[in-house]
C-alpha cells in the first residue's frame, strides 16, 4: 500500500469560498479504507466544514492516534500539517501542539479502540484539561485492522460478524465527555451526513473542548444483523434532538424558521449555534438534564444524536494557564531567557 | 582521636522524617561553607512523608574532595529507633551527641567514643510551651551546640538565620534564641573546641551551593523550553517544581501577568512524554524529567520521536532499579534503558552532568541538541546530585548566544520555491529540513508518522524507502558525536598504562581516589565521558592504555557494555569498579577495587627451590 496523490485535474466552475478556495483543496490523499466505509464519510464532512467556514487550510493541525479511524487524517485537508501518532495516545500530542501554538485549529482524529480502549485515560485527561479542540471518534465498536474483534463501545449483547456475543458493558464516550466538562458534546452519524457537517462546524468554532461521537459502521466487520452500529441499525433508532445550523460571526443569518422553532446560542467570538429544536423537553444548556434524557434515551434502545450539550463561554487550558496571546512557539531568545546580569543574582544567592 | 582534625572530619544527623531537621541541617552545612570551608551534604532519607528515619550527612574537606567517604566522625543521634545502628558507624575516638533528657543505661554506648549529652527535651521544654515549636526548636538548639563544639562562628549563624527568615520576621529571633541555648549549653558544660575544629579558610571562591534539580530547571529557562510535561516521581519532582517557580520569577510577564510558559501535570508519563513531543512537533522547546519507571512507561514514544524525528529533551535523575527498587536511593542504571529506548533499532543521545553547574549547561543545550539533531536527548542526572546541595562552579551564561533551533524552513523559503523533502538528506550529514505545522498555505506541509515513509514523507512499506532511512538515522548519529560535549581528561604526572573512566556523579569520589592513588605510588590517566554517542576521544583513550577502569553504580556494567558495543575495543582491558548498593560510591571503594586489581596484576615473587 503507498501513498496515492489525487490527480488536480477540477472543474472549471467549481464554487469558491471566501479565501477562493474550492473544497478540492480540503482534500487529501485517495482513501485506503474499504469502499462504503463509514470514516470516508466523515472525511468529506471534515471538507465540507472546513470550506464552508472558510477556514485556511495551513491553519489546521490534524493529529490521530493509531487505526482506520487514525488513517484518516491524510485523506482530507493535504495542505494541513497532520500528525499519526502512538496508538491512544493522540490527546497528549494534540495538548502539547496546542500549547506550543494556540493559534492553529486542532483536529484529532480517533477511533472507539484508540479512545475508549487503550486512549480511555488520555480521552478522559484532555476533556477535563479543556484542550481547545475538536476531538471527533469515528465509533464503529470494531477493531477493523485486526480483523473484527470488539471494541470498548460495543454494546453488551451485540453480535460480532462470527456470531461471538459481547458479554461486556459498552463505554459511553459521549456520557463521559459530559462528565469530564467536555464544553460542546456533540453524536453524530456517518450515515447522515447533512446532519454531520454542521456538527463539525460547531465543534470547530466552538472555543474549548469539543468532542463529537460520530457513529461509523465498519462495512467489513460490523453492518451485520445483530450489530448495533451498523447503518440499518443506526438509521432505525438514530432519534435527533435538534438540528444545527452554524452562523459565523457577522454573517447574515440566512436560514429562514419559524419564530419559536429555533434556539440561537451566541458563542464567545460571536458564532451563532442556530438550534433546531425537535425535542421539545431537550436542553443543551442544562447539562444534568441533557445526561438524564440521554440515559433515559438509552435504556429505551435509542440512539440520540445532535447537539447534546454546549457552554457558550467555556474555559480552555491557555486561559487557566494564564498564557500570553502570542504562541509560545513564536517566542525567542529576548522574550525567553532571564539573561547573565539575573544569573549573577541568581548565583550570589545560592553562596 | 587526640590529634585535632581541623576541617576534615564527617558529621552525621540521625532524625525522625518531618520532624523539621532539614532546613535546621542544611544552615549546619552552610555556616561551615560560610566559614570559606567546603562541605558536601547528602540526604539518606526513606519514601515516607513522616516517621522513618532519615540522615543528614555532611562531609567537610578543607582539600574541596564532594564524594562520600565513608564512616562517622560525630554523630548527632536524635533518633531511637536507629540509635543502635548510628552508634556502630561512629569512628573509634569519634563523637556521639545525643538529647541526654532521659537518662540511659550505660550498654546503650560504646566505650571508645566520646559521649556530649545535651538535654535538649528539657531545654526545650523550659522555654516553650507549644508542642510544636518544642519539636522544631530543638533541632536549632543542636544546630547552636555544634556550633560551640566545633568552633563554627556564631554570627555566621545567625547571618543565616536571618536570611532564611527573611519573610517571616517573626521567626527570626527565637530561631536565634535556640540557637544560643545551644550553644551557651555546650560552651559551659563541655571543653570547646572539641578535636573536630572548624577554622576560617578560603576554600570556597566564588562556587555555589545549590542541587542539581534547581539547576537543570533553571537551564530548562535559559535554555528557552516553554512547554513542560511532567508526573510526580522522586527524585525528579524538585526539577519540574524548580521550572515552574522560576518560570513564575522570570517569566510572567510585569504588565499583563500572562506567562510565557506552560507547566502541565500530567495524568502519568506516557502523557507527559506526548505532550513534550507534540509541542516540539509545533516548534515550541519542550521537556518532561522523570526517573527510572517513567523511561520505562515512555518507550513507546521514545521511538516514535526518533523516527519520527522529533526533537524531545527527557531529564532522567536516576535511582535505585529496577521496578519499584529503591526510589530513594542512587544510582546509575538506566544508561542502557536510555540508549537504547523503544523496540526496533533505535539509539539515542544521553548527557552526563557531573554536577549542578553541568545540569544547567547540559539542561541548556540539550534543546539545542534536540532541534538541531531531532531527535530525542536524555540528560542523565541521579538523585546524589539531583537531590543533594553540592558546592560547584557558578552557572554561567553568554548574553550573545542564541538558541540553535536547527534545520527549519521558513515561510519565505518555501515561497521561494526551496524544495521541501521532510526526510530528504540535503546536506549529506542525515539531517533533514522540516517545518512548523501552520507556515505556508500551499508548501512545506507533510504528514508526521510511526510508520516507515519515503524521503518526503510519504507511507511507504517498500524495503529500499525503509533501509534509506535507517541507514539516514545511523548517518545523523554519527553527526551527533561530532556536537556533544567532549570528554574531560585528567592526566598523571607520570606516564602510566593504567586508565580510569567515568562519568556523571561519581566524579568527586574518582577525583579523590586518584589524589590518593597517586599519593601512593600507582598512577592512572582519567577521562570522563560526558555524552553518548562516544567522541573519537573515547576510543583513542582506551586504545592508549593497556588497562582502563570502568567505574559505574549499577550491577550489569551498564558504560562499559556501551563500550564494547559502540566501538571496536577489547574486553580484556576494560575493568569494572560497580557500587550498585544505593549509597553514592566513595573513594575508599574505588581505591581499594583498583589497588586490589593492579596488586593481583604484579608478578608473584618466584618459590625459592629447595635445595
Amino acid at each position: 500500500m503507498t501513498y496515492i496523490s489525487k490527480p488536480r485535474l477540477r472543474h472549471p466552475n467549481l464554487r469558491t469560498n471566501r479565501f477562493g478556495f474550492t473544497h478540492r483543496d480540503y482534500e487529501g490523499a485517495v482513501s485506503t479504507l474499504c469502499a462504503g466505509c463509514g470514516h470516508d464519510s466523515i472525511s468529506s464532512a471534515i471538507i465540507q466544514a472546513c470550506f464552508e467556514l472558510n477556514l485556511p487550510p495551513h491553519r489546521i493541525a490534524k493529529l490521530s492516534g493509531i487505526g482506520c479511524s487514525s488513517k484518516t487524517p491524510t485523506y482530507f485537508l493535504g495542505n494541513s500539517h497532520g500528525f499519526n501518532s502512538v496508538h491512544g495516545r493522540m490527546p497528549s500530542v494534540l495538548t502539547g501542539a496546542n500549547l506550543a501554538n494556540r493559534d492553529l485549529i486542532y483536529l484529532g482524529i480517533s477511533g472507539d479502540g484508540d479512545s475508549a480502549s487503550i486512549g480511555l485515560g488520555q480521552f478522559a485527561h484532555s476533556l477535563r484539561r479543556g484542550v481547545n479542540m475538536v476531538y471527533l471518534v469515528e465509533n464503529n465498536g470494531v477493531y477493523g485492522l485486526t480483523k473484527g474483534q470488539f471494541s470498548a463501545t460495543a454494546d453488551r449483547g451485540s453480535k460480532s460478524k462470527k456470531g461471538a456475543t459481547n458479554r461486556d458493558a459498552a463505554v459511553d464516550m459521549v456520557m463521559l465527555a459530559m462528565e469530564l466538562g467536555a464544553t460542546y458534546v456533540a453524536r453524530g452519524f456517518a450515515g447522515d451526513k447533512a446532519q454531520l457537517v454542521p456538527l463539525i462546524k460547531g465543534a470547530i468554532v466552538h472555543r474549548g473542548a469539543a468532542f463529537i461521537d460520530c457513529i461509523s459502521p465498519c462495512i467489513a466487520f460490523n453492518n451485520h444483523p445483530g450489530s448495533t452500529k451498523g447503518f440499518d441499525y443506526v438509521r432505525e433508532h438514530n432519534e435527533a434532538v435538534n438540528r444545527l445550523d452554524v452562523m459565523l460571526p457577522r454573517e447574515a443569518i440566512t436560514v429562514d424558521y419559524q419564530p419559536g422553532e429555533v434556539e440561537e446560542v451566541t458563542q464567545h467570538d460571536g458564532s451563532v449555534l442556530a438550534l433546531r429544536k425537535l425535542a421539545d423537553e431537550y436542553d443543551v444548556h442544562d447539562r444534568i438534564a441533557a445526561m438524564h434524557h440521554l440515559q433515559k434515551s438509552k435504556a429505551a434502545g435509542e440512539i440520540v444524536t445532535g447537539v447534546l450539550h454546549v457552554d457558550p463561554e467555556p474555559d480552555d487550558l491557555h486561559a487557566n494557564l494564564n498564557t500570553l496571546p502570542t504562541p509560545l512557539n513564536k517566542l525567542t531568545e529576548k522574550e525567553l531567557c532571564p539573561g547573565l546580569a539575573a544569573l549573577e543574582k541568581f548565583n550570589a544567592a545560592y553562596r | 582521636m587526640s590529634q585535632p582534625k581541623v576541617n576534615d572530619f564527617v558529621i552525621k544527623f540521625a532524625n525522625v522524617n518531618g520532624s523539621g531537621s532539614a532546613s535546621a541541617n542544611r544552615l549546619f552545612a552552610k555556616s561551615i561553607l560560610r566559614m570559606g570551608v567546603p562541605v558536601s551534604p547528602r540526604n539518606i532519607f526513606p519514601s515516607n512523608i513522616q516517621g522513618l528515619p532519615t540522615w543528614y550527612e555532611v562531609r567537610v574537606s578543607d582539600a574541596g574532595y564532594l564524594g562520600a567517604r565513608g564512616g562517622v566522625d560525630l554523630m548527632v543521634a536524635m533518633n531511637p529507633q536507629t540509635w543502635d545502628r548510628d552508634l556502630l558507624g561512629i569512628e573509634p575516638g569519634g563523637y556521639l551527641v545525643y538529647d541526654s533528657t532521659k537518662v540511659l543505661p550505660p550498654t546503650k554506648f560504646r566505650e571508645d567514643v566520646n559521649v556530649i549529652g545535651v538535654p535538649l527535651t528539657e531545654l526545650c521544654n523550659r522555654e516553650y510551651s507549644d508542642p510544636r515549636q518544642r519539636q522544631l526548636f530543638r533541632n536549632m538548639v543542636y544546630v547552636g551546640a555544634l556550633g560551640a563544639l566545633l568552633a563554627i562562628d556564631i554570627a555566621e549563624m545567625e547571618k543565616l538565620i536571618r536570611e532564611q527568615f527573611s519573610s517571616k520576621d517573626s521567626l527570626i529571633a527565637p530561631n536565634i534564641q535556640a540557637l544560643h541555648m545551644g550553644h551557651s549549653y555546650a560552651a559551659e558544660n563541655f571543653e570547646c573546641p572539641i578535636v573536630l575544629e572548624v577554622c576560617r579558610s578560603d576554600r570556597i571562591g566564588k562556587r555555589i551551593f545549590i542541587d542539581g534539580n534547581s539547576a537543570a530547571a533553571l537551564g530548562c529557562v535559559y535554555g528557552g523550553a516553554t512547554v513542560a510535561a511532567w508526573y510526580p516521581i522522586t527524585p525528579s519532582s524538585s526539577l519540574a517544581e524548580a521550572f515552574q517557580r522560576y518560570c513564575r520569577n522570570y517569566r510572567s510577564d510585569r504588565e499583563t501577568g500572562k506567562n510565557r510558559f506552560a507547566v502541565i501535570q500530567a495524568e502519568d508519563e506516557l502523557a507527559s512524554i506526548g505532550m513534550v513531543i507534540g509541542a516540539s512537533w509545533n516548534g515550541a522547546r519542550a521537556f518532561t524529567c522523570t526517573s527510572g519507571p517513567g523511561i520505562s512507561l515512555m518507550q513507546e514514544f521514545i521511538g516514535l520521536a526518533y523516527f519520527a524525528e522529533i526533537p524531545a529533551v527527557i531529564f532522567d535523575v536516576q535511582r535505585g532499579g529496577p521496578s519499584t527498587g529503591m526510589p530513594t536511593r542512587t544510582q546509575q542504571s538506566d544508561l542502557l534503558a536510555c540508549a537504547y529506548a523503544s523496540h526496533g533499532d533505535t539509539k539515542h543521545v544521553m548527557l552526563f552532568p557531573e554536577d549542578p553547574h553541568e545540569c544547567f549547561e547540559f539542561a541548556a543545550s540539550a534543546f539545542d541538541y534536540a532541534e538541531r539533531l531531532q531527535t530525542p536527548v536524555f540528560v542523565l542526572s541521579d538523585l546524589d546530585i539531583g537531590m543533594n546541595d553540592r558546592l560547584c562552579e557558578p552557572l554561567v551564561w553568554d548574553d550573545s548566544r542564541t538558541y540553535e533551533r536547527g534545520k527549519v524552513i521558513s515561510h519565505d523559503e518555501l515561497e521561494a520555491g526551496a524544495d521541501f523533502g521532510r526526510y530528504l538528506d540535503v546536506d549529506g550529514d542525515g539531517i533533514t529540513y522540516r517545518t512548523y505545522p501552520g507556515t505556508h498555505p500551499t508548501r512545506g506541509s507533510f504528514f508526521t508518522r510511526g510508520t516507515s515513509k519515503d524521503r518526503y514523507a510519504r507511507y511507504s512499506e517498500a524495503g529500499p524507502d525503509y533501509s534509506d532511512n535507517m541507514q539516514r538515522l545511523l548517518r545523523k548519529f554519527d553527526t551527533c558525536r561530532l556536537m556533544l560535549p567532549k570528554p574531560v581528561m585528567r592526566k598523571a604526572h607520570r606516564s602510566t598504562s593504567l586508565g580510569v573512566v567515568c562519568y556523571g556523579s561519581t566524579s568527586p569520589a574518582m577525583n579523590e581516589a586518584l589524589d590518593a592513588l597517586e599519593e601512593e605510588g600507582l598512577d592512572l590517566n582519567a577521562m570522563r565521558i560526558r555524552a553518548f554517542p562516544f567522541a573519537d576521544e573515547v576510543v583513542d583513550f582506551i586504545s592508549e592504555h593497556d588497562r582502563v577502569f570502568v567505574i559505574e553504580q549499577n550491577r550489569d556494567a551498564q558504560l562499559r557494555f556501551l563500550l564494547l558495543n559502540e566501538c571496536a575495543l577489547n574486553p580484556a582491558k576494560l575493568i569494572s569498579v560497580l557500587h550498585y548498593d544505593g549509597t553514592p560510591i566513595t573513594a575508599r571503594y574505588i581505591m581499594q577495587e583498583i589497588s586490589s586489581d593492579v596488586a593481583a596484576l604484579k608478578p608473584k615473587p618466584k618459590k625459592k627451590v629447595a635445595p
